[in-house]
């Protein structure tokens, strides 16, 4: 089996077939990153670039580590701030490095659809790293993938996604893929830092925690980004943290076995507290580990790879 | 350019007389001498005369030339995108022969100076060009420019378009000030502190998309103000671009009040929507205001059928390819579209059975020369000849390579129209002839 995608631009409209194919052909690329020798072959002679023009640490190094152990050659490539600012437009830069023969090309951007565009005149496979606001496809991936690790399945689990979605392209993505995969999805946050009309994504949307919290089986806590204060859109850090911060005492209302995921990086004592992100449930590290077999398994397949037979 | 003598044949309607019947227009000194409707000119008759003297007009629409009282044309300062010459030639083709500079311009028309040199250049050019000027020194919204003198200069229309009037102060200064020479002041409805960074409009398909949105009710609160400024000093007021079904409805209400109001929709907000911004991120779809869902473009219809929208502008805007060939948060507002507005209107309004024939060339000639006071949009005897011939069902695609405007940035290409001027005529002169 092969991938219908050619790209991964995001998770909306992506066929349930393919987001299987994806993770399962993750779990064995994640017994290869378990192994003392951590590499193999299928991507030699493949030269992946990492093109990011927005400050990424996690990402980045996840791709970059993804792509060695398939043994591809890397480059990578980080600007700051738009191409414009730069002097150079974004397309003059994609069909520069094409011109030094590459076959991939990573790319994170703060321009929602940047990779999209680098589709309509760019040879290369396309990976959305994160565009925007917009989709962050190979985290939600992780994320699903993680939640099939912990727990066995998605299908009628239910996942509730806290803080702000407005701002997030990892909610997105989540929501696209979770639910294609059969989760019921909740989300909740401050009315100021959900989008208009969200319910139409399929979602329930809460603004009171506990009422959100009532039966779910996964939570996935959002980064809340200091500046969505000084923006106006909250009163304050303090008021966020009582409202919606996750902590200890929230989780009672949880169903008893529970799993809590993050995507990094965590503002301990502000969306959730270090007791509650380091406990049992807590699956935060395996996100981190899971997300160089995931992006391993989308690497591989797009370059036209089929389902490992392990 | 030939001097036209009789447009034979078509069917002439002029929305201001209330004639729409089978009737040949005759010229003299470039002003109409005669609309001939009882001894109409015999297929013979035509055939003897003189070919370069005559239009034979036979199933086509002569109709008063068009109006577009919304254009940008970038000169001065950005000719490289637009001149003022490039932009009549752009006109004369999509069957204008009448259009209205916005004053953003570098520098901004707002003084006398700039207004002549705009007019000197419109003397060259194939059509007719009326400048419209700034509100405010600068379009800063600060203090009000030299009104009377643009005035006596020529200008048409006041407006500082590309910005709204930000302080209501400085507005309502504009509309008693401007009260003493009847000129209309023309807003851009935005409220800025609602708009700051949005790149498209509001709604489920920001939301799916990650984009920050420009909200509805940026426009309407700005549309409410201004209605409340201009019935308390009882100025004159025109809205362009209308985009919202809240906007439409505030006029609406405002009108039945009686408010001096009148306001103009472009082709893209009734014919193109925000989803399919989703379909590539074509930055050709992005304008100010920008493109709302399909409700709203339905009750924009509804309010230009009605009349609560008295009239199409283009808001043709040109940018430079390498501008508009970006990422889609990073690309510049504005699409262009004097020649085709016309094949859009008729495709999506006439077609459709929105408007009939009088209809469109009502909002497209006859309202917006009215709202302005401009000698255009009838067709009436000493009247200067300004007429477009129009083919119904020309069928024709949108080609880039034949566009006479400098600028490439429309969303409308590849797509196919139905009809379109095939002879424009200023002054008795074929300014745009096609075979």
């Amino acid at each position: 089996m092969a991938l219908k995608i050619k790209h991964l631009l995001g998770l909306e409209g992506v066929e349930k077939k393919d987001l299987e194919l994806i993770l399962n052909t993750a779990k064995s690329f994640k017994e290869v990153i378990e192994r003392p020798v951590k590499k193999v072959p299928p991507l030699r002679g493949v030269t992946v670039v990492n093109l990011f023009y927005e400050p990424s640490t996690r990402t980045r190094l996840s791709f970059e580590l993804a792509e060695k152990r398939l043994s591809a050659d890397t480059l990578n490539f980080s600007a700051k701030g738009s191409s414009v600012a730069k002097g150079e437009s974004l397309k003059d830069t994609v069909r520069n490095i094409e011109a030094l023969k590459i076959d991939m090309i990573v790319i994170r951007h703060s321009s929602v659809g940047a990779p999209h565009y680098l589709t309509k005149f760019a040879s290369s496979t396309v990976i959305n790293a994160g565009d925007g606001a917009h989709e962050h496809p190979t985290q939600a991936l992780l994320d699903m993938y993680s939640i099939m690790e912990r727990r066995g399945k998605i299908k009628g689990l239910r996942v509730v996604i806290v803080g702000d979605i407005l701002h997030s392209r990892v909610a997105r993505s989540n929501i696209w893929g979770l639910k294609t995969l059969g989760a019921s999805v909740a989300i909740c946050g401050p009315t100021t830092l959900l989008p208009y009309e969200v319910e139409k994504m399929g979602v329930d949307v809460y603004h009171n925690l506990d009422e959100a919290l009532d039966g779910a089986d996964v939570v996935n806590v959002l980064r809340l980004q200091r500046e969505r204060q000084q923006a106006g859109l909250l009163p304050s850090l303090r008021e966020y943290t009582t409202l919606f911060g996750i902590t200890r005492d929230r989780l009672k209302f949880l169903n008893s076995n529970y799993t809590i995921m993050h995507p990094g990086p965590i503002n301990r004592g502000v969306e959730i507290t270090s007791e509650v992100a380091d406990s049992e449930s807590s699956i935060i590290l395996e996100q981190v580990t899971n997300g160089v077999a995931v992006r391993m398994s989308v690497l591989y397949l797009l370059r036209g790879g089929e389902e490992a037979k392990s | 350019m030939s001097e036209l003598k009789i447009i034979a044949g078509g069917r002439v309607i002029d929305p201001a007389s209330k004639l729409d019947k089978t009737a040949d227009i005759y010229i003299e000194n470039g002003k109409i001498k005669k609309i001939e409707t009882q001894k109409t000119l015999s297929a013979k008759e035509i055939d003897d005369l003189e070919p370069e003297d005559i239009y034979n007009a036979k199933g086509k629409i002569v109709s008063p030339g068009l109006v577009d009282m919304h254009v940008h044309l970038r000169e001065p300062g950005r000719e490289g995108d637009e001149t003022i010459m490039s932009g009549s030639e752009a006109a004369a083709a999509g069957g204008f022969t009448t259009i209205c500079c916005m004053p953003n311009t570098t520098p901004a028309i707002d003084n006398q100076e700039t207004i002549k040199f705009v007019l000197h250049q419109a003397e060259q050019c194939p059509i007719n060009v009326y400048p419209i000027a700034a509100i405010t020194k600068g379009r800063m919204g600060k203090e009000l420019a030299e009104i009377g003198e643009l005035v006596n200069a020529g200008a048409v229309g006041l407006s500082d378009d590309g910005s709204p009037v930000n302080s209501a102060e400085i507005m309502l200064k504009a509309f008693k000030y401007a009260r003493m020479f009847t000129i209309p002041i023309i807003e851009h409805a935005e409220d800025l502190s609602l708009t700051a960074d949005g790149v498209m409009n509001e709604g489920f398909i920001s939301t799916r998309l990650g984009m920050k949105g420009v909200p509805s009710v940026s426009e309407e609160i700005m549309v409410a103000r201004d209605i409340l400024l201009a019935q308390y000093t009882g100025g004159k007021l025109h809205f362009a671009h209308i985009s919202t079904a809240g906007a439409v409805e505030l006029i609406r209400q405002a009108k039945k009040f009686k408010v001096d109001i009148t306001a103009e929709v472009t082709p893209h907000h009734i014919s193109l929507f925000d989803e399919m911004i989703a379909e590539d991120f074509n930055p050709n779809l992005k304008m100010s205001p920008p493109l709302r869902s399909k409700d709203n473009a339905r009750a924009l219809i509804k309010g230009l059928v009605e009349g609560t929208i008295d009239c199409i502008a283009s808001d043709h805007a040109p940018h430079s390819p390498e501008s508009k060939d970006v990422e889609f948060d990073l690309a510049p507002n504005g699409i262009i579209g004097l020649e085709t507005s016309l094949g859009i209107c008729i495709t999506n309004l006439v077609k459709k059975k929105h408007l009939n024939w009088a209809g469109l060339i009502n909002v497209m000639s006859t309202r917006p020369a009215e709202i302005l006071g401009l000698q255009a949009g009838m067709l009436k005897k000493g009247f200067p000849a300004d007429i477009t011939v129009i083919d119904p069902n020309k069928k024709w695609v949108v080609d880039p390579d034949q566009f006479r405007s400098k600028s490439r940035n429309s969303p409308y290409i590849g797509q196919t129209l139905t009809g379109k001027a095939v002879c424009t005529i200023v002054s008795g002169k074929a300014v745009y002839l096609e075979d």
